[in-house]
């Protein structure tokens, strides 16, 4: 019994470590001027999407564009270029595409709006539904008739 | 009309499910080119035979054309090489290569090996270029008009169908575009 929980918790760490290993991202050897930017520039990068490898970002991807890509971020981070500035190249280039949050436009304001806009609709008819059902139930008031029927069935106990 | 509105939900539905269904067919490796419409990037590059030879996005000014990126080392870039050879031969268009991330003397090699399709050749060695054109892997090419403006970005390797289904076609309308202009 032992030997078999060991054999499992074993297999358990094997799995764990592999999968560790597989989720490590690629190093760069870029030097960044403080450790500011650096932290900066990483948490920009790992915004933007690999147009190679369509659902990995720039940080996690190996492809050579993701590479120049993400110099490309270090390096105008480092510049002191701003966030706004750095999209706007990326965009310019690959387009709203590597945008892992799309902007608010009038292209995506269904996307933003939507779930909005179903969510109030669905609680429109929620509260339709509801309130019609209430005042359906009040309506049903007891006629003298069930009432005396209601009497007699009780007194029978 | 107390029922029609009962069906209110079964329309929204088959409505989001063609939407969706629709979406399944889509080729999420097809991107739009945020360049389409846009002037061909400032670049200052050599030439890939010739060192000596500075190249500038102005030289290249002035009639239509088409920018084709490649490298020795990508696959398609080969597959797609007899047909460039052969639209070279049609002389229908100047192919300008941009010869990205690459080695020059490789690739000079493969040229006088393969043959060579292009009117010039761009040495992009750092990618600089590919970057500024928004390149996301080779081989790609790009129809700039007249007045020097990415028209149309086709990322893959050309091929007949290709050839003639889209690009013969649409160098066709800019050419004609080009006569106009000059014309008015």
């Amino acid at each position: 019994m032992k030997s078999r929980l060991m054999t499992l918790l074993m297999s358990v760490a094997l799995v764990f470590g592999v999968s560790l290993l597989a989720n490590a991202t690629p190093v760069d050897t870029y030097q960044f001027k403080n450790e500011a930017n650096q932290k900066h520039a990483m948490e920009l990068a790992r915004s933007l999407r690999c147009p190679q490898c369509q659902n990995q970002d720039i940080v996690d991807s190996n492809s050579p564009v993701a590479k120049d890509l993400r110099m490309e971020v270090y390096q105008m981070v480092d510049a002191g270029k701003s966030d706004k500035e750095i999209i706007a190249f990326m965009t310019s280039r690959y387009g709203d595409f590597v945008l892992y949050k799309p902007r608010l436009d009038s292209k995506t304001y269904i996307l933003w709006l939507g779930p909005v806009l179903l969510l109030l609709f669905g609680g429109l008819i929620a509260f339709i539904f509801i309130r019609r059902q209430r005042t359906s139930v009040a309506a049903e008031e007891i006629s003298a008739e069930d009432q005396q029927k209601l009497a007699e069935l009780l007194k029978r106990q | 009309m107390k029922k029609l509105v009962l069906f209110i939900p079964l329309v929204l539905f088959v409505v989001l499910g063609v939407f969706l269904y629709k979406g399944l067919y889509l080729n999420p490796k097809e991107l739009d080119s945020a360049l389409e419409g846009r002037p061909v990037p400032d670049f200052k590059l050599e030439k890939l035979e010739d060192s000596s030879v500075v190249i500038t996005n102005h030289d290249l000014k002035g009639q239509v054309y088409m920018m084709n990126v490649w490298g020795t080392w990508c696959p398609s870039c080969k597959y797609e090489h007899p047909y460039l050879m052969k639209i070279s031969r049609q002389n229908v268009i100047p192919i300008y290569g941009i010869n990205y991330r690459d080695d020059r003397d490789l690739a000079v090699q493969e040229l006088n090996r393969q043959g060579d399709p292009y009117s010039l050749n761009i040495f992009d060695h750092d990618g600089r270029l590919g970057l500024d054109l928004g390149v996301y892997g080779a081989p790609e090419s790009f129809l700039v008009d007249h007045n020097g403006i990415i028209r149309f970005r086709y990322a893959g390797p050309i091929d007949m169908r290709v050839w003639q289904e889209t690009l013969f076609p649409m160098i066709q309308q800019l050419k004609q575009e080009a006569i106009e202009g000059k014309a008015s």
